[in-house]
């Protein structure tokens, strides 16, 4: 059987990431390997977005080291790479929360990109699932190195529904990228060079786009919010569920937030690594905010590590109908095992 | 009298113009080329001849043409980098002003051995005399036959565009460069794919210096062989390097490379020593991007043998000992000038000069740059030395493109060498701020054990 697999599967290249052996098609980045295998080994990735043409290689947090080249060559890379634009080799051997080296310099990254960031999570819309936040808590400091004035920007409107706050960004490029792929007019969004260097005006021209508003989902910091649900609640006391209608611009497939009885927020679905499965339109996201809108699917299914979950419908305490019937027991294993676990 | 090769001609009156350049026996690199050699002929001489790129990171030029991938129906392109924007180099610039056709002839004759019917030089904006230097010197060659259709009745096609540039340093990286070519803000792209794959608008690219390109006439004139018995070892030919600071007579010079460091600095040829009757203090031997080395090391290695004008030579000791040749940017400090000061003054360079993809170089020159302030300005702490370390250690190897490295370099061997100045700033910030710290023992001789110590 195993034999098998292998021979059907002779036009795979096989790669090792922290010991863990995954064959995948020719031209995988070492990221998108390392998602095939899942867990902890999968490096954090800041600017790299699967759905956006030409992202990733700038923010640095994804880099691994590659202590073996490949079968033919198998000199290690001289440098530590960065997994998301960096292709497999046959035979590579990847290390990455395995070396020392990596992790030094991946929290030396995560140093970089907040010693210009206002830290300002208590006032963000972003807390609560922000990818800043969740890398500074896995590998940044208890305290600060950086005693000197922090850059700022002036706030500015991009449109009336979207807010950019230039302090937060850390020039993952991302809504360039988007801007880019729906518009297809300009080809960049970033003026000035540097510390100094701004998302600007070409995104304030792209607020027309029937789809200007998935750079907010893009943005993995509180740089780009919504201003419709700017202010409103802290994302952890919100519900969210999985809706769809018939739009006749987009799929219609989006996440309500839910507050009470009120959609606060509409968002694209997002998958394990915050990216949405498919962009919406600005009607679905800003514009239908009422449940008769929508046709409700289920409840969203949060990470129980995210901050969201702890007020989620999945409740920790299994029903008593539950702890009755071994059949159901299996099917609600996971909520079982969070019970144990608190 | 050491022997020169690009600027043989340099004070005859007139040798911007294409008549006198003519009768000083210019264009017959052309004429050999198109007339009696194939392409790949040329760059077999070329690769001969041991030529290493001068622009800074010293890659065999010979080889770098012989990665160019030659797809069918593709277009091939040369790119002349003439953004010269490294702090203490200004050769290009130099040979550009006053032998244009240098540059022009050795365009046409590398164009030729790639196969690129059109080639661009791409020149920083600030040299716009240089620019129309150039579109003169192109004009005049077209006139007489060595650029357009058919040159020389060989059937081979040539246009050579001039583009001025934004002024950015990182536009002299060259996928940035490519990208500002093409008109697009100048990020360093990722590589792979490299430019000999996928460089300018997607086509095969070389990209090479001013002074590579000029260095492709006499190796074409003379023969391969014949360049490659000038130099010492893997270094071979002349280098123009472009000297500064506190020389009695500073300038740009050509050298044979293996020239002994002190001879450079100290004989009359060269830069006739230190002026006003001052002593060295330290050098930055290749650009503001190498190392800075104390005086001591920069005339004699490690083990005590003399420092030579080398790629190797420089490089010997690697980053504990050694510097590197760079792009031949030779800046010399005397005893009163301060490092600290000079440190912050680089890191400031590379703070406005960094193009801000990469989160490390973004936010680190930043960063180095306001804690060398602070130190320089006499409110520094202990502790800072240490931080520089270690964000410089953070920046160095986790970019796209080399300027972050390019800014670490000189903030961490300054702090490995000249330690006692940076904590006597500290120490004293009130003296600091009124005089400096002197020559101290960076002159003196290093005993051997020393060395081994610092290892």
């Amino acid at each position: 059987m195993i034999k098998e697999y292998h021979l059907t599967m002779s036009e795979k290249v096989k790669v090792t990431i922290d010991g863990i052996t995954v064959e995948v098609e020719p031209g995988t980045t070492i990221l998108n390997a390392a998602r095939q295998i899942g867990g902890d080994i999968v490096p954090p990735a800041m600017c790299y977005y699967s759905k956006l043409e030409g992202s990733g290689g700038k923010c640095r947090t994804c880099i691994v080291k590659v202590s073996k080249g490949s079968e033919k060559d198998p000199r290690p890379m001289p440098k530590l790479v960065a997994s998301c634009r960096t292709t497999v080799m046959d035979g590579m051997e990847v290390q990455n929360i395995t070396s020392p080296e990596v992790i030094e310099a991946r929290s030396g990254v995560v140093e970089m990109l907040l010693i210009n960031h206002p830290l300002d999570c208590p006032v963000c819309d972003q807390a609560g699932e922000c990818d800043l936040q969740n890398l500074g808590y896995e590998h940044g400091l208890q305290k600060t190195r950086y005693e000197f004035e922090r850059r700022t920007f002036e706030r500015i409107d991009i449109g009336d529904k979207i807010q950019l706050h230039m302090n937060r960004c850390i020039l993952c490029y991302r809504c360039v990228f988007t801007a880019d792929q729906i518009t297809n007019k300009r080809v960049h969004g970033i003026l000035n060079r540097g510390d100094h260097s701004e998302i600007s005006t070409y995104i304030q021209t792209a607020v027309d786009n029937d789809f200007s508003g998935n750079v907010i989902d893009v943005c993995p910091v509180g740089a780009l919010t919504d201003k419709t649900f700017r202010f409103k609640n802290r994302v952890w006391f919100t519900k969210p569920v999985d809706a769809h209608r018939d739009c006749p611009t987009c799929s219609g497939k989006v996440t309500l937030w839910y507050k009470g009885e009120d959609v606060l927020r509409v968002t694209a679905r997002k998958d394990i690594y915050g990216e949405v499965e498919e962009f919406i339109c600005n009607t679905c996201r800003f514009d239908k905010k009422k449940t008769a809108d929508w046709t409700i699917e289920h409840p969203t299914h949060i990470s129980d590590t995210s901050v969201i979950s702890s007020n989620h419908y999945e409740t920790m305490i299994p029903l008593p109908v539950i702890q009755e019937d071994l059949r159901l027991q299996e099917a609600n294993k996971v909520e079982l095992e969070k019970t144990a676990k608190f | 009298m050491a022997r020169k090769l690009l600027l043989e001609h340099i004070n005859v009156p007139g040798i911007n113009t294409l008549d006198v350049y003519r009768q000083k026996g210019g264009y017959r690199a052309v004429e050999k080329a198109l007339k009696t050699l194939t392409p790949d002929e040329v760059v077999e001489e070329v690769k001969k001849s041991g030529l290493r790129g001068r622009g800074g990171a010293g890659f065999p030029t010979g080889m770098k043409w012989s990665f160019l991938a030659k797809p069918e129906g593709v277009a091939r392109y040369l790119v002349c980098n003439a953004d010269e924007s490294e702090p203490g180099t200004f050769k290009d610039r130099y040979l550009m002003t006053y032998i244009p056709h240098a540059l022009i002839e050795g365009m046409i004759v590398s164009s030729f051995a790639l196969g690129a019917n059109t080639s661009y030089i791409y020149v920083r904006g600030e040299m716009m005399p240089q620019i129309r230097i150039l579109e003169r010197a192109i004009a005049e060659a077209k006139a007489a036959g060595f650029l357009g259709k058919n040159i020389l009745g060989s059937g081979y096609d040539l246009e050579i565009y001039v583009q001025p540039g934004g002024g950015a340093y990182i536009c002299g990286e060259e996928t940035a460069l490519l990208e500002s070519l093409e008109g697009k803000r100048g990020n360093p792209r990722i590589k792979p794919p490299f430019p000999a794959i996928a460089g300018l608008y997607g086509c095969p690219t070389v990209v090479n210096n001013v002074e590579s390109i000029a260095a492709v006439v006499p190796i074409i004139n003379d023969g391969g062989d014949e360049y490659m018995k000038i130099g010492i070892g893997r270094s071979t030919g002349t280098k123009l390097i472009s000297a500064s600071g506190n020389l009695v007579r500073p300038g740009v010079y050509e050298i044979e490379l293996g020239l002994p460091v002190e001879e450079f600095i100290y004989s009359d040829e060269y830069c006739g020593g230190i002026a006003n009757g001052k002593r060295l203090k330290a050098t930055v031997a290749g650009g503001s991007s190498v190392p800075v080395l104390p005086a001591n090391l920069t005339l004699k290695l490690a083990n005590g043998e003399p420092r030579l004008m080398s790629y190797e030579s420089l490089s010997e000791g690697g980053f504990a000992t050694g510097t590197m040749m760079g792009s031949g940017g030779f800046i010399a400090f005397d005893e009163d000038q301060c490092i600290v000061r000079n440190t912050w003054n680089f890191s400031r360079f590379y703070h406005h000069e960094s193009c801000g993809q990469c989160s490390p170089c973004r936010e680190g020159t930043g960063w180095m740059e306001k804690v060398l302030h602070r130190l320089e300005h006499g409110h520094g702490k202990m502790s800072d030395i240490d931080l520089l370390v270690d964000v410089s250690k953070k920046i160095e190897g986790n970019t796209i493109c080399p300027l972050g490295d390019a800014a670490a370099w000189p903030v961490a061997s300054a702090i490995r060498h000249f330690r006692d100045e940076f904590e006597w700033h500290v120490k004293e910030p009130i003296k600091s701020l009124q005089g400096n710290y002197g020559i101290a023992n960076y002159a003196v001789p290093i005993p051997k054990a020393e060395v081994k110590q610092e290892n």
